[in-house]
């Protein structure tokens, strides 16, 4: 299958474009961050007996009063700036990719079957996504947030709640072109039942617009986690979170503390640049029009 | 052939045109050495299947080769005008006006938010001094002989709000505005009902008689070309394979690839059990075999075929030819 | 026509229906809000008087219809910590909102099309691989990250521009604005910035997006054979249809904007009703949740509608059953 994978068109073509190159090199160190997070920093800012509180504040080490200890310096409860960034990355990123999962899974699943079975079925779930639609994502997710409250599973919930519609609208357009084909005509004479046609012939030809649709949604699901957490209403105060790292620098900014809040908001940008740079390469790979 | 009895001038001399297409998976040679004379009041039927050219030659001739594709080289002269690679400046001048072009779909050369007035005047504001009143009068006038009546009013439409062959009557209306010398048509009834393009043909083939224009009629369709034209050019990969008068082509032609276009006509009197096919496919005009292009599929094909390219020579009557062994007057393929 | 217009203000009332549904639903069931109002240590009396007073001693559906009843006289009740009738709180807010929206929008529009246009005529340049590049930076960024960092850099290490509040306002037909005073602008600057920025990158990559798309039509060959330059191509005819798909984009992302207008507020300290929302959300403020989601809800339900009315009239193509 390697060798299958490196002969391909796709992997000639990603090898030329600098772009794809340097997103997928970027999502790479991020999937080594979620994976081996722990291991790469010395503190774990989450757990209170590792914390000392004379350190508090210190700027990063290549400033004054900087601590080669603490690289991209402290907060106000001598957490390690740097260990905090990739212990929320982790939680972010999971996030991200969890709800991502779930939308596909409950979007694609319902997306078929108002594509295939039509009536009054496809007629409530679409008037529901184009309801849905007609509102910002970010107002929704808040929206759920504050009536459930904080934590993972909730933002989970909420990330899901907003996230299914894209992929059933796209899904039931799909689908409705393959049931006109022959083949699935072909496997309804043969005596094929209803699901084995769905799961075995129409999902695998409707999968192709998914992946670049996935794939950017994990970066949106971030920024909206983000953007919870910031507000207070998402991952809460005791776990880890980019976004609540930012909320925390933002009570310090005024007074010139700015490593608290500045590295926490690159690594958010550059975890969904990555995200969106081999995301456009992708899209631009599988859109068929363009061959 | 001459319209009043002078000698016809030689509108388009196009000599060894190539046109090459730069792509990442090798050079398409889209033309490739491509020679043809057009006089004055002349039809030509430029033929060949799809994918082998003919387009090609047509916005070449126009200047609107985009890159990757690059005019290689070769004469294209129009009134003794070298405009092979003139500059953008000078095409301009010359397109719609000296050069007008007809495109294959209608509904996609016509702009779907502009009214067809819209259209038709953009034309003149370019190449005529007219004024509005002018423009409008000369504007209904046009679409009046192409046979859209109440011009007037159709000037505010749309084109969604036309059927196919009454948009291409727009098409057409609109090349000829500016009064051109030659319009090149590419494929002008592919896109239309089978009862329709009868219609047009005749159409273009009276609008360019009343104009005194030439016209290059680009097809893959034989049968279609044999009612309007005044003489044919067949295409093959790139190159001219046969060129002639049309009788000569159509009732007896030399060229075994244009024997075979012939051939696979479908005729109703003829009650054969099985319609006559070219076998093969076009080669890949990335990877053309040595010799001549066509022999892989050609009946009549020897060694000689394989080593050498055949050139463009004549063989009987009006018929001009690249093949070794020609089919002989009488002989079927 | 007629009848197109009906039949869309006809679904907007169902939807503004569905929502006050849903809005109603959650409300109920976060938490009890009669210690909102009356200290926690009260008597069981006075639990059930206050109860009795809310109206939450009646049934779900019974309470529902009170709750519509009160919405469609104008009352949404009086939020529970301003001791206000919470629909004055919040339309008070309102115009600060709309000025960063509007602000936020208009520079959007202003840097987003012209690069839009030039990025999707030439592909190839340089140039447009740099807009390209920064408008994928420009959706990769959180937001009121952006906010922060502006206020550091532009408030606070140098001093250009107030890191906070609104400025002075003038009256206009009863309406406070800030527009008018160059103090007022100083302050509008750096949060109608930060908003603009999301929907600055999507509005360029659509409508570059949409000129690529146009430039690969028949009807620009067919123009450049009439002999029209390839300026006026491009702008006499492409861009008329390259607009097209900008526009029903632009409708989503006004309704996004003011979604962002939350947090933006929040950052900049400006009392617009985005940081009325969050404070509420903080303090359980019921009342005024409910008619913020409410406003909102009728604001983007009058905006999809009037994008789509343009659409019908900008494309002739759009027959209107």
């Amino acid at each position: 299958m390697m060798q299958t994978f490196l002969a391909s068109q796709f992997f000639f073509n990603w090898r030329r474009n600098l772009s794809a190159i340097i997103g997928s090199a970027i999502i790479a160190v991020f999937i080594v961050i979620v994976a081996f997070g722990p291991l790469m920093v010395a503190q774990n800012p989450y757990d209170l007996t590792q914390l000392n509180l004379l350190d508090s504040y210190k700027p990063p080490a290549w400033l004054p009063g900087g601590d080669p200890q603490y690289w991209l310096g402290t907060d106000g409860q001598g957490r390690d700036v740097l260990a905090s960034i990739i212990y929320g990355t982790r939680v972010s990123a999971l996030i991200g990719i969890a709800a991502m999962l779930c939308s596909c899974l409950i979007g694609t699943t319902l997306g078929l079957l108002a594509g295939f079975y039509g009536g009054r079925l496809d007629a409530v779930i679409m008037r529901i996504a184009d309801l849905q639609l007609s509102f910002p994502s970010m107002l929704i997710a808040l929206f759920l947030m504050s009536a459930v409250g904080t934590g993972i599973d909730k933002v989970l919930i909420a990330l899901t709640a907003v996230g299914w519609v894209v992929y059933a609208r796209t899904v039931r357009g799909s689908t409705l072109g393959e049931i006109e084909k022959e083949y699935v005509q072909a496997a309804r004479v043969a005596g094929l039942t209803n699901g084995k046609i769905i799961r075995r012939h129409v999902l695998p030809n409707v999968l192709t617009p998914l992946i670049v649709i996935a794939t950017v949604q994990v970066g949106t699901f971030i920024l909206i986690e983000a953007s919870l957490s910031f507000l207070g209403v998402g991952v809460p105060i005791t776990q880890p979170s980019l976004g609540l790292l930012i909320k925390n620098g933002f009570d310090v900014l005024f007074s010139g503390l700015w490593w608290t809040s500045v590295f926490p908001g690159l690594m958010i940008m550059a975890m969904v640049f990555g995200i969106n740079l081999f995301g456009d390469f992708l899209r631009d790979e599988l859109n068929p029009r363009l061959k | 052939m001459s319209m009043d009895g002078q000698t016809p001038e030689t509108l388009l001399s196009v000599r060894d045109l190539r046109t090459w297409f730069h792509t990442f998976s090798g050079v398409v040679k889209a033309v490739n050495g491509v020679s043809f004379d057009l006089a004055q009041g002349e039809i030509m039927g430029l033929v060949g299947e799809s994918g082998g050219g003919k387009s090609v030659v047509g916005f070449s001739v126009l200047g609107l080769i985009d890159p990757p594709g690059r005019i290689e080289g070769g004469e294209i002269r129009l009134a003794g005008e070298d405009i092979a690679q003139a500059p953008e400046d000078r095409m301009r001048k010359i397109r719609g006006k000296e050069i007008a072009m007809i495109f294959q779909d209608p509904m996609t050369s016509l702009n779907p938010v502009h009214t067809i007035g819209k259209q038709m005047d953009e034309m003149l504001r370019l190449h005529t001094d007219l004024d509005e009143a002018g423009r409008k009068t000369r504007c209904i006038e046009m679409l009046e002989s192409v046979g859209i009546s109440q011009a007037e009013d159709r000037l505010r439409a749309y084109p969604h709000q036309f059927s196919g062959g009454m948009r291409q009557r727009v098409v057409i209306a609109i090349a000829m505005l500016a009064h051109p010398k030659l319009i090149i048509a590419d494929e002008p009834t592919t896109a239309l009902d089978v009862t329709i393009q009868s219609q047009i043909l005749k159409l273009m083939k009276r609008q360019v008689a009343e104009h005194g224009a030439s016209m290059i009629l680009i097809t893959h369709d034989l049968a279609v070309v044999s009612e309007v034209v005044d003489k044919i050019t067949v295409l093959y990969c790139g190159q001219v394979v046969e060129r002639g008068d049309v009788r000569d082509v159509i009732s007896n032609p030399s060229h075994p690839y244009t024997r075979g276009l012939i051939d696979s006509i479908p005729n109703p009197d003829d009650r054969q059990a099985r319609l006559k096919q070219i076998p093969g496919t076009v080669p890949d005009i990335r990877n053309l075999p040595k010799g001549c292009n066509f022999r892989d599929r050609c009946p009549r094909a020897q060694a000689r075929c394989a080593e050498e390219e055949p050139k463009l020579t004549h063989t009987r009557d009006s018929l001009y030819s690249a093949c070794h062994f020609p089919v002989a007057a009488g002989e079927s393929a | 026509m007629f009848a197109y217009t009906v039949k869309r203000l006809i679904q907007m009332v169902v939807v503004l229906w569905a929502v006050s549904i849903i809005v109603f639903l959650m409300m109920s069931f976060t938490g009890d809000p009669v210690f909102m109002v009356i200290p926690i240590d009260s008597s069981e009396a006075e639990i059930e008087q206050a109860r009795r007073i809310l109206g939450l001693d009646r049934s779900l559906p019974e309470q529902y219809i009170i709750f519509l009843g009160n919405l469609l006289q104008g009352d949404f009740g009086t939020s529970y910590v301003f001791r206000q009738p919470a629909i004055d709180l919040i339309l008070e807010r309102l115009p600060a909102t709309l000025e960063i929206v509007v602000v936020a929008m208009v520079i959007a529009t202003t840097i987003a099309i012209p690069l839009g246009v030039y990025a999707g005529a030439n592909p190839g340049k340089p140039l447009s691989r740099l807009i390209m590049s920064g408008s994928l930076l420009g959706i990769s960024l959180p937001g009121f990250w952006v906010g922060m960092m502006l206020i550091y850099f532009l408030a606070v290490e140098w001093r250009i521009f107030p890191s906070s509040g609104r400025g002075d306002t003038v009256e206009v037909f009863g309406v406070p604005t800030s527009l008018l005073t160059a103090d007022g602008w100083s302050h509008v600057l750096l949060p109608a910035i930060t908003l603009s920025v999301g929907t600055l990158a999507i509005l360029l990559r659509i409508t570059r997006a949409g000129m690529m798309e146009v430039t690969r039509q028949d009807y620009m060959k067919f123009a450049r054979a009439k002999g029209v330059s390839r300026r006026g191509v491009l702008y006499g005819h492409g861009l008329r249809n390259g607009l097209i798909p900008v526009v029903t984009i632009f409708g989503l992302q006004l309704g996004d904007l003011i979604a962002f207008a939350t947090i933006t507020e929040t950052i900049f300290g400006w009392p617009g009703m985005g940081k009325l929302l969050v404070d509420s959300i903080y303090r359980a403020d019921r009342p005024v949740i409910v008619v913020y989601l409410m406003l909102v809800a009728l604001i983007f339900v009058v905006i999809n509608f009037l994008i789509d009315i343009l659409y019908t009239m900008i494309d002739p193509r759009i027959t209107v059953k």
